[in-house]
Order: structure tokens, then C-alpha cells, then sequence
């Protein structure tokens, strides 16, 4: 999940500890951009003296390819669920044992037994969330169909009005529950068809853009955007009209875990940060900062009314059976894919 | 030749140093070799070895999850560019990365074209200014690069869209009713990338301006020429030099530029910059990505012999 492009020009911003004087030693946190208070990371380091060394990517695969083309010094990284498997497949990771740390007892189901790590022995929750669509329900006259309908063939009102997230994988899925295919599809058939439907809603789509769609909603530069419910959640704290839609026909849903990579330099260092991180307080803090749910029991008492005043964060219970979990798919699945996304942009 | 002499007839065991410093002495190669070496060096090390990987990541498997299986050969990379399967397995052409490549192709020509009719009036009337204001000049041709490209970009979206200031003032005079779309099309990508990109054509135009002996155009004036013929048959033959630099220096970033059609375009549709990305990221077919940067590396480069085999005749004679 691409979150932030400014993440590619920006990872050169690294901030350091300013408590580095009474360092107990070191630890470098390779995150999404824009996925961390600041302010934790100086409450941990006060707590525990250990400085911390941020840095940023934009994008699972970014993250990958960097480790893959064997960039050491990191000991925390942040993968989403599908590409927790793909490291650990590929050895980059090391075994932590979550649920043996002091606070591992403190994870909650579902989330101690996720399908990509099943028993938790290589990574730790850090936030979950949901990839659906935003509208501003102050410009359009009836309320919407909590359906893709509405964002791949969109009412006149909405038409040259909606903005895409430019991820392939969120783009492509969402096609794929509307028109009740696999995403993982491997038929060139159904891939075709995704893209149809993706050509007949290009002229309708005012761009493709993964950054600043929390500022274009506010700012009313488009009146629907794809987007996670985190940054719907701050949208909505901003532009109170702002609803968040779980279509019916199915929206995915995507944890982004704590991992150790295999050659971290700090590894002692890193079980200290995670097992901090699964502390019911420090979770909040982090929820209430990105507008995601942590997976922390306990943690609710710290959380910020707001975020449990808003179903997009607060997801209602009768839309359990619409999550769909993010997952990986198989090599022509996936090339399928990015020709159906070449094709739409060439 | 003395010391030389002298070192031989010197029996004591001498210092390599002193044999290379000996050896620097005697002969002229060795000098050149030693002056270039810095050169050759960091060509080496970070073009020809990097360049290299590249050509061998681009033939090699791709990784079930990305990366490459090392030591595994295939050139379907290169196959992958130019054909696709269809259903029934057969090759066909595939348009997709061709049309990309002859979008950016068509983008940059555009940008290079634009910039040359602004750049060289520019670079004219600064070469012509009193020499005291030219630095000034330059000065502020290079304001732009002190802020970060995203930046630029930014403040362009700021300006383009739909209640930004250039439609808020056409609709404030009354020339138009309603916004016109500006943003997210290819005119805001031709648009940000000439402005990116100017101070590239105008600093070589002006370099090769300034060293202009302006009695060589007196000396057309007192021939007969007019005004015009002047400008063509003695000023843009000498600029030419500045020109071709500069529309190599416009021409090739804009090529690989993917910031400015990600921003200003909305990724409505990508340029090659932008395909080579996606194949190091969410395609994660490395091999792919690595192809498409040398099928670039080899048009520019061809193109760039055309132009340099153009442009090497003595000016007058085309």
C-alpha cells in the first residue's frame, strides 16, 4: 500500500534521537512515511534510552526490493500481511516469538493468528485497516449505495469528480469485487474484463494519486476518492460530511506488522521496541496519530473519542462478512495484472 | 636525462615510489595515464559497473516474489517488450510499451522545442547585456533550482487547478465562465517539464553566445546581409554548439522524468520513467525493469549519434 510518494523524496529526512546523549544503544525503524508520531518515538526513547533512527518508504515493494538488493541496518521494518509471507519465504526475516514476549498476551484475536502468521513467531500487529472510498455527502443529492457501483460507474454529479489511489493492487481488486471475480484471477478472460471496466471509468476519474488525499477531499478538489479509513478518518475530522463506504460486494482488509529482518544489527534492541509498541498506552498513541485500529487489548481506554465516534475506524460489526483479507497472488496472476494497469495508463 | 642516468648507475635497491616517480619522469604516456586515471575511475565505478549489472539483471529470471534468480538466463524481458502472449499462446505485437515510449518521445520533443523558443531569446538578450549585469542574469536564471523539484510541482497543482490562480483571474477578467481543465493533462506535463527544465537550454545557448566576436555580425551588416539573414547565416551557426548541449541536457531527462507526470499529469498515463518504476515496484519483475532502461539507453544513444553526425559539419555547409 503506497501511501505517501513524498515518502521516495523525503527519506532522506531522518530524525534522530535527541536523547542520544544517555543512548543505551541504537535502533534503526524502516516505516511507511507519515505511519509514526514523532512524539512516541521520543517517549520511547526517554523510557527505555535506546535512540531511534527513522527512515521511510512508500511501498511494500519498495521496502522488499531494498532488502532484496541487500540494504542491512535495519532492525524494524513494517510489511503489510501479504509481503510478512513473502519475507519470511525468502529468509529475510527472523523469528521474535510475539505472543512469548511480556505483552504479546495483550494481542487480540483475530490478530494473534493472522493467515500469513499463523502462530505469530515472526511478526507483531502494528495497525489494520481497510482500502474503501470516501465521498463528501454535502455535494451529492441522495445518499450513495455502499457499492462499487457508485465509484467505477459513477452518477453525473460524481462524473470527472473521483480520484483513485495510483496502486495498481488496490485498483485492480476493487474491480474485482465489483464484478465478483477472484483477485487473484489468472484468466485472461476476467483480466479483461477488470479491464474494461477500469477504460469505461477513466474518462470519470480526475486522477490516480496515493499522496495528499487526505488535503484533496478537504480542499474539495474531488468529491469521491479511493482511499484507506485512516486517512478517511482524518479527512472526516476536518469535513464532517465525509462518509466512508464498506461496499457490499467486499473491501480489503490489510494489517502492517512489526518485523525483525534477518541480518538487524540491533536485534536485542528491536524485541524491545516491538514489546513496548504492543503496550495498550503506546498503541493508542499510535492510532490516535495514523486513525487506524491497533490490534492492543486494553487500548481502547486511551483512544481518542473522535476515533470511536467514526464507523470508518469504528468499523459496525454487520460489516464483518464485506473484509476481505489483502493476499498475494501467483507470478501470471500477478502479471495479468500489471498488463491490465499498463494497458489502462499506455 | 641526468637523473635517469644517475639512477642507474645508482646499484642501491630503489622504492617502488621512487621507480613510479622515475617512470612519471621519463615518459609522457604514463603522465597522461596518471592524469586520467581519476576519470577513468568513477566512469568506472559509477556508469560502466552499474550499467553492466543492469544489462546482466535485464537477462536474467525474474524472482517468484521480486529480485532476480542469479545465475538463471532468459531474455523474455526483452521478449516481453516487443510481443505479447495471447490467449492461445501465440506471440503477438504488444502496443502497451511502445505507445508509452513514443508518448514520451512525442512529451520531450515538445518540452525540448518549447524550451529552444524560449531559451535562446533569453540567452541572446543576456549575452547582449552590458557585462557587468550578465552574472546578474545568470543569477537569477538558476533561482528555480534552489527549491526542490517536488516543490516546483507543487506550486504548479497550486496554480493549474480548478480554483487555483491562473482560472480564479481568467474568470475574475471575464474571459472565461467557468474553470477550464489545465491540470492532470498532458499540457500541465509539457508545462512543468519546461519549466523544470529551461535553465538547462539557456545556460549553454548563452555560454556559446558570449564568446560571439560581434564584429563578425558587422562584418555580415557591411556585406549587404539584412537583420534576418545575419541571425541565420553567422549568429545561429556559431549558437549551434550551445544549441545541440542543450537539447541533449532538456531532451534526456525529459525522457526519464517521473515526478512531473505523476503530479502534474495525475498518473493518467505514464511515461517511461514511471513503467520502469512500476516494474521495480508493485510488479516486482526487475528483469522487465531493467530491459526497458536499456531499450531507452539504446534509442538516445542512437539518437544522439544522428544528431552529433548532424551537427559535427562546419556550420555553413548543411
Amino acid at each position: 500500500m503506497k501511501r505517501h510518494l513524498t515518502a521516495a523524496v523525503a527519506a532522506g529526512a531522518v530524525l534522530a534521537g535527541a536523547t542520544a546523549a544517555k543512548a543505551e544503544g541504537e535502533l534503526f525503524l524502516y516505516n511507511w512515511s507519515n505511519y509514526f508520531p514523532p512524539e512516541l518515538l521520543t517517549k520511547f526513547e526517554e523510557e527505555t534510552g535506546i535512540a531511534v533512527t527513522l527512515d521511510v518508504y512508500d511501498s511494500n515493494e519498495t521496502m522488499l526490493a531494498k532488502l532484496q538488493a541487500g540494504a542491512g541496518g535495519y532492525d524494524v521494518i513494517v510489511p503489510s500481511g501479504y509481503m510478512v509471507a513473502i519475507l519470511i519465504e525468502e529468509g529475510l526475516a527472523q523469528q521474535i516469538d510475539t505472543l512469548s514476549m511480556s505483552n504479546g498476551t495483550k494481542v487480540v484475536a483475530p490478530h494473534d493468528a493472522p493467515f500469513f502468521d499463523p502462530e505469530r513467531l515472526y511478526s507483531a500487529p502494528y495497525m489494520w485497516g481497510t482500502t474503501g472510498f470516501t465521498y463528501n455527502s454535502a455535494r451529492v443529492e441522495d445518499k450513495l449505495e455502499e457499492s462499487w457501483k457508485e465509484f467505477f460507474e459513477p452518477r453525473p454529479e460524481l462524473q470527472g469528480e473521483i480520484a483513485l489511489l495510483n496502486d495498481e493492487v488496490e485498483v485492480y481488486n476493487a474491480a474485482a469485487y465489483y464484478l465478483g471475480f477472484n483477485k487473484c484471477t489468472e484468466s485472461p478472460e476476467e483480466a479483461q474484463a477488470i479491464l474494461d471496466l477500469l477504460e469505461a471509468q477513466k474518462p470519470h476519474v480526475k486522477m490516480y494519486q496515493s499522496d495528499g488525499t487526505i488535503d484533496r477531499m478537504i480542499s474539495g478538489e474531488v468529491i469521491m476518492h479511493h482511499q484507506w479509513n485512516g486517512a478517511s478518518h482524518r479527512t472526516w475530522v476536518d469535513l464532517p460530511t465525509a462518509v466512508y463506504v464498506y461496499p457490499e460486494e467486499g473491501i480489503t482488509f490489510w494489517t502492517d506488522n512489526f518485523m525483525i529482518p534477518t541480518d538487524a544489527p540491533n536485534a536485542e534492541n528491536a524485541r524491545t521496541f516491538i514489546n513496548w509498541m504492543l503496550a495498550p498506552e503506546n498503541a493508542a498513541i499510535a492510532s490516535n496519530f495514523t486513525g487506524y485500529m491497533n490490534a492492543i487489548e486494553g487500548s481502547s481506554d486511551y483512544l481518542d473519542d473522535a476515533l470511536k465516534a467514526n464507523p470508518a475506524v469504528n468499523m459496525p460489526p454487520e460489516f464483518a462478512d464485506r473484509l476481505r483479507p489483502s493476499i498475494d497472488c501467483s507470478v501470471p496472476a500477478r502479471e495479468l495484472r500489471n498488463r491490465v494497469w499498463t494497458r489502462l495508463k499506455s | 636525462m641526468a637523473p635517469s642516468r644517475q639512477a642507474r648507475s645508482t646499484p642501491s635497491p630503489i622504492s617502488p615510489f621512487t621507480s613510479l616517480a622515475n617512470l612519471l619522469r621519463r615518459s609522457q604516456r604514463a603522465r597522461l595515464i596518471l592524469l586520467i586515471a581519476p576519470a577513468l575511475l568513477i566512469i568506472g565505478v559509477f556508469m560502466l559497473l552499474p550499467l553492466g549489472l543492469m544489462a546482466y539483471v535485464s537477462i536474467l529470471e525474474r524472482g517468484i516474489n521480486g529480485g532476480v534468480q542469479w545465475g538463471v538466463h532468459t531474455v523474455d524481458a526483452y521478449v516481453a517488450f516487443l510481443f505479447e502472449e495471447d490467449l492461445l499462446g501465440n506471440l503477438a505485437i504488444n502496443p502497451d510499451y511502445l505507445q508509452i515510449f513514443g508518448r514520451s518521445f512525442l512529451l520531450s520533443f515538445v518540452t525540448t522545442a518549447a524550451c529552444l523558443a524560449i531559451g535562446f531569446p533569453a540567452a541572446f538578450y543576456m549575452a547582449l547585456q552590458p557585462e557587468k549585469y550578465r552574472n546578474l542574469l545568470i543569477f537569477l536564471v538558476t533561482i528555480p533550482f534552489w527549491t526542490n523539484l517536488l516543490i516546483r510541482n507543487y506550486a504548479w497543482i497550486l496554480l493549474l487547478r480548478s480554483n487555483g490562480l491562473v482560472n480564479e483571474s481568467l474568470m475574475g477578467l471575464g474571459l472565461i465562465d467557468a474553470p477550464i481543465t489545465l491540470l492532470y493533462t498532458n499540457f500541465a506535463i509539457t508545462l512543468g517539464l519546461v519549466y523544470s527544465f529551461l535553465p538547462f537550454m539557456v545556460l549553454p545557448i548563452y555560454a556559446s553566445l558570449e564568446k560571439l566576436d560581434l564584429r563578425l555580425v558587422e562584418a555580415a551588416f557591411d556585406l549587404g546581409a539584412n537583420k534576418r539573414r545575419a541571425f541565420q547565416r553567422v549568429i545561429v551557426p556559431l549558437a549551434l554548439p550551445g544549441i545541440a548541449a542543450g537539447c541533449i541536457l532538456v531532451f534526456v531527462p525529459s525522457l526519464g522524468a517521473f515526478i512531473t507526470p505523476e503530479l502534474l499529469g495525475g498518473s493518467r498515463s505514464m511515461m517511461i520513467g514511471n513503467l520502469i518504476q512500476s516494474q521495480f515496484g508493485a510488479a516486482r519483475n526487475w528483469p522487465l525493469g531493467a530491459a526497458l532502461a536499456f531499450a531507452l539507453l539504446a534509442i538516445v544513444l542512437l539518437a544522439m549519434m544522428v544528431y552529433l553526425m548532424r551537427f559535427r559539419r562546419p556550420p555553413g555547409t548543411g
